[in-house]
């Protein structure tokens, strides 16, 4: 294979729709005599429903329908799709509340009526009779009460492996530290929509508006609704940003299908803002209190973690996933010999929560590299030469990490720790410039931050690939598209495996009637399993097409080669013949199945620079540079973009967005005035260094994801640039860093009030 | 997030405008400006408004001019009208300076000045600029007109001296003597968020000495206003960092701070004093 288009950052096959005001989201679908769907929402953070009364809201005009809990009833709880501890189970929420509320902003019943406006003032009709019950607002505080009997303590995870004790018996000093990361949550420029409706002539029930997991959601509703798998089918059109949370099964969506089977009638669901951020997962929200134990020389002996993940009202399709991943993902890139994590899994009177781009990892790795500062600072080195003294050798690739995850065990496939933190901080980490600033009174601090990246998350992919006689490629993948590009890079990795121009191969996605079965898009996993799933169907129909040429062109295939879109023979001589050509009379298809229960383990740096104003605390991010091992580059631009994205997201959780509730449980971001997203002012310049250092050996290509590690260690290394720029070290113990956290740091610090 | 039902009326003149105001406003009539603060409130359902009278055709509120040494602006004036100096003196040239911290560009295209003292949000750039001028605000309703100092005006947050019936029909600024300083200075979370904190301050020099200093401080109170303390304490000094540093300790000791779950007093106060003394330091 001649590598023509991987490695080059040609231009997205999907940007010509998009850049030209043709793309198809959610909202753009309609059908004929549609209803609108609005979804009435606890104005209540914890209640026993006495009566929820809908009779106003029926008698509004043009209302067609409205369901409560009675009428649903039928519905089980939504599943679990990863991570699903039996013993979580009772949390999972119903489609409309059921016997109480437990969040504001659950839904407790669904208007149809005829259109979108007339559904909004009917929903705000509906009265909610709820005798008011104490409300849990912090996992870290004594539980509350689930329902009678069941505390909001849903489960206890614990990890480890070494003799943690003895590690602290040995040690010569232990370091405590007690870390918070703010709640907060990918907001994707389009909310959630769903637009669901019942084919009589197919007998099949549509939706529309799917993303991120096309194929496990069909097969849940499925289940859910009493339908065999192939009479619900679910289409993914453009989707602007998924992040983790857009694309989950989440209660609307259920309701809308279940609707338009009930109604025969197209029913259109589009989530507003307000809604999306009461309603749609939040993340993140954790505390550690962690210990470590280090040598003379601050080499880390054992490591001991309890935490308290406070995973919102309800466990949703994510269950243990995210607290899991923190757990198993804190080691990151350094030896630890003795490691023990406690993870309480917690309800609280909050919006439930899921993952969110690099979930558990943005948590742990924050806590990680504020101990590692930690240590530095006690031992009295510089943080990156701490860091050094603790990385895993390249040597011990692969590396056990004696821990598991999502079902696999995590072993490092490949890595050079040591040599990206040499580059990084040669290319972005210098100094000098800061030491003159700070001469001058002005408070500038850089921070540095290590992490090791999952991705790749099998256990399998299937791809099917035909060539038409107009020299067209079409590739049938179960995967779905974020907006990251999936078109684009499988279209690379099958137009160089197969000898033809990239912009010929059409890459079909997220439609789960095109193919039986699809990972879909999460966990950074999709060119590494769509990848090499996509590459050996190319194989596949490369194999053929050369065997069937050698018939007819009287040689063997071995002798034969295909570039652009020709076949012909090696040495050159002899008859050509076009792969379009050969499909007239021979069908040109292939398939390619990839089966891998490992993940791969990306991994980078990430050095921020802030200005702290010591008037006001205020804090702006001047730099941020991000060095990246990704394996093999297939796109480098595209991954360049994840990484800014990321990075975007990263500077967010650190310094402004935050679901922040007031102490009845109500929520104060609920719009983007209070819940803050940086926007292009708040964003920095970006530096990217993307290296090719270690190949995954896990599959032909040598791929990592690229996914998530422009956010992974944000949090981290913007804390600890602000401990620079203050210079108080370990100053920084909680995100997102407020300005008036800030100002209160400085002044219990020791810095000059002046700049 | 789709508002409730309302009625909206499209007047051509500023007559018909107030006529369908007088009959409109005892039953949850409004106005309609820019809509950069009323839409949202009504997309929240916040507000529920069941009539809207459009000012945004009527005929004369677009004046912008000079007139008996104050600048008249009308009620359909739009923020971005502001970007370049509307008149040759220091007037306009701090009114440029303040309007590029008022939202975002799309915002200032729509939004009207008028618009913002009615809204009456305590963090407004505009209501600070007409607090720390004594701007005039001439209020109409067919009634009649009166004319509103703006001490007057401002009553508390999102709280104004106009009735429901009025409509503040236009702002006059005095325009500023030859040699006017002036310098504006804020803090807020992200660029074009509301203000945490905000100061605009004015004087002019004699014999190197500050005189009639004007200190506002916008964002910190229920409204925004001058502070009498901050200004005695330049009034007749040379301008240095001591003296602004003093005027900043005297505003920040004399207000009382709006608390709300970003902030509290305390905090409310450093913004305060970073804001004087750095408007201070902008004048020079
Ligand atoms: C994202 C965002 C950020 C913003 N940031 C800022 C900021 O940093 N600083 C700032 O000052 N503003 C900010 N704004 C608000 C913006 O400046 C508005 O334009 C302004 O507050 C109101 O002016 P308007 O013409 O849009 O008024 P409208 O929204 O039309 O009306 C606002 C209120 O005033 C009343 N009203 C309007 N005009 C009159 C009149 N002539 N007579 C009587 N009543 C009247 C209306 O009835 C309504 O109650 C922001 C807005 C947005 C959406």
């Amino acid at each position: 294979m001649t590598a023509k288009f991987i490695g080059r950052s040609v231009p997205r096959l999907e940007d010509r729709p998009l850049l030209t005001g043709r793309g198809r989201f959610a909202a753009d679908i309609s059908f004929p005599g549609q209803w609108h769907m609005r979804i009435a929402r606890s104005p209540v953070a914890h209640g026993k429903i006495r009566n929820v009364d809908v009779s106003k809201a029926k008698a509004v005009p043009g209302v067609y329908a409205v369901w409560t809990f009675a009428d649903v009833a039928e519905l089980p709880p939504i599943g679990f799709r990863l991570t699903g501890l039996v013993e979580l189970e009772p949390y999972r929420q119903f489609v409309l509340a059921r016997e109480r509320v437990r969040y504001v902003g659950e839904p407790i019943a669904a208007i149809f009526a005829s259109d979108p406006y007339i559904a909004e003032d009917a929903a705000d009709l509906i009265e909610l009779d709820a005798e008011h019950l104490p409300v849990t607002l912090s996992a870290s505080e004594d539980p509350g009460f689930f329902e009678d009997n069941r505390s909001t303590e849903a489960t206890v995870i614990r990890k480890g492996y070494g003799d943690v004790d003895a590690a602290f018996k040995a040690a010569n000093s232990v370091l405590s530290l007690d870390l918070s990361i703010g709640r907060h949550s990918g907001v994707p420029l389009e909310t959630r929509g769903v637009i669901a409706r019942y084919d009589d002539k197919s007998d099949i029930l549509e939706m529309y508006g799917a993303a991120k997991v096309p194929h496990w959601n069909r097969d849940t509703l499925a289940r859910m609704l009493g339908r065999k798998t192939g009479g619900v089918q679910l289409f993914e059109g453009h989707v602007g940003g998924g992040f983790g949370i857009r694309g989950e099964l989440y209660p609307e969506d259920v309701l809308a299908c279940y609707a338009a089977l009930k109604f025969r009638k197209a029913v259109k669901w589009i989530e507003d803002r307000r809604e999306h951020l009461i309603a749609a997962n939040h993340s993140r929200q954790q505390r550690h209190q962690i210990r470590a134990a280090i040598d003379v020389e601050g080499r880390i002996l054992g490591i001991e973690d309890t935490f308290f993940h406070d995973n919102g009202a309800y466990m949703r399709t994510h269950a243990a996933t995210v607290p899991d991943l923190a757990a198993a993902m804190l080691p990151g890139p350094y030896r630890v010999p003795a490691y023990r994590v406690t993870g309480h899994i917690r309800l609280t009177n909050k919006t439930p929560c899921g993952t969110y781009r690099a979930p558990g990892r943005y948590e742990s790795t924050f806590v990680r590299e504020r101990l590692m500062d930690a240590i530095a600072a006690k031992i009295g080195v510089a943080p990156l030469e701490i860091r050094r003294r603790n990385l895993i050798a390249r040597q011990a690739m692969p590396y056990d990490l004696k821990l598991d995850t999502l079902g696999t065990r995590i072993i490092y496939d490949s890595g050079d720790y040591a040599k990206l933190v040499e580059t990084a901080e040669r290319k972005f980490g210098a100094r000098d410039e800061i030491m003159q600033r700070r001469k001058k009174g002005e408070h500038v601090g850089i921070g540095s931050a290590l992490f090791v990246e999952k991705s790749g998350l099998g256990p399998s992919d299937l791809v099917r690939i035909s060539l038409d006689a107009a020299g067209e490629i079409e590739v049938v993948t179960g995967s779905a598209s974020v907006g990251q590009g999936i078109e684009t890079v499988v279209a690379q990795i099958c137009a160089d495996t197969l000898g033809v121009d990239y912009a010929r191969v059409r890459v079909i996605h997220g439609q789960t009637d095109r193919i039986e079965q699809g990972g879909g898009a999460y966990a950074s996993r999709v060119t590494v399993m769509t990848g090499e799933a996509a590459r050996r169907a190319a194989e596949d129909l490369r194999n053929k097409a050369l065997t069937a040429a050698a018939a007819l062109m009287q040689t063997t295939a071995d002798k034969l080669q295909i570039a652009e879109g020709t076949i012909s023979a090696k040495s050159g001589a002899g008859p050509t013949m076009t792969l379009a050509a050969l499909a007239k009379t021979y069908p040109l298809t292939g398939e390619g199945f990839f089966e891998y229960k490992h993940m791969v383990y990306p991994y980078g740096v990430h050095i921020a620079q802030v200005r702290v104003d010591a008037r006001t605390g205020g804090v702006t991010v001047e730099k941020f540079s991000v060095a990246y091992d990704i394996g093999r580059a297939v796109n480098p631009m595209l991954i360049e973009g994840q990484i800014a994205g990321g990075v975007a997201q990263g500077v967010g959780g650190a310094l402004f967005e935050d679901f922040v509730y007031d102490a009845n449980g109500e929520p104060l971001s609920v719009t983007f005035a209070d819940y803050l997203m940086p926007t292009a002012r708040e964003v920095p310049e970006i530096g990217i260094l993307i290296t090719e250092d270690a190949p995954s050996p896990l599959n032909a290509l040598g791929l990592k994801g690229a996914g998530e590690g422009g956010v992974n260690a944000a949090g981290a290394a913007i804390a600890a640039a602000i401990d620079d720029a203050i210079g108080i070290p370990g100053a920084v113990t909680e995100l997102p860093v407020s300005p008036k956290r800030v100002k209160a740091l400085i002044l219990d610090g020791t810095i000059a009030d002046r700049d | 997030m789709k508002p409730a039902p309302f009625t909206r009326y499209v007047p051509k003149t500023l007559d018909e405008a107030l006529k369908i105001l007088a009959e409109v406003a005892p039953h949850d009539g409004r106005v309609l400006a820019g809509g950069q603060s009323l839409v949202p409130i009504m997309a929240f359902r916040m507000a529920r408004p069941a009539h809207l009278v459009d000012i945004n055709e009527v005929a004369g509120l677009d004046a912008l001019k000079v007139e008996n040494g104050k600048l008249v602006i009308g009620a359909r004036v739009r923020h971005a009208a502001f970007h370049k100096s509307v008149e040759k003196g220091a007037l306009g040239a701090l009114l440029a300076t303040v309007v590029k911290h008022i939202a975002h560009y799309p915002i200032r295209m729509r939004g009207t000045f008028c618009g913002s003292l009615a809204h009456a949000d305590p963090a407004s750039e505009w209501c600070l600029t007409a607090a720390t001028l004594d701007a005039e605000l001439v209020a109409k309703s067919a009634r009649g007109a009166r004319v509103i100092p703006a001490r007057e005006f401002f009553e508390g947050i999102m709280a104004t001296a106009l009735k429901d019936d009025e409509l503040l029909a236009e702002a006059r600024l005095p325009l500023l003597p030859a040699g006017t300083k002036f310098g504006f200075n804020e803090f807020s979370r992200r660029a074009g968020d509301f203000a945490m904190a905000s100061s605009l301050a004015v004087y002019t020099l004699k014999d190197g000495k500050i005189a009639e200093a004007r200190i506002g401080i916008g964002g910190a109170e229920p409204s925004p206003r001058r502070i009498p303390e901050a200004e005695a304490v330049v009034n007749g000094q040379a301008p240095s960092e001591a003296v602004f540093q003093a005027a900043a300790e005297a505003a920040a000791d004399a207000i009382d701070p709006l608390e709300d779950h970003q902030t509290n007093a305390e905090y409310r106060r450093d913004l305060v004093r970073a804001v004087v003394s750095r408007a201070l330091e902008g004048s020079l």
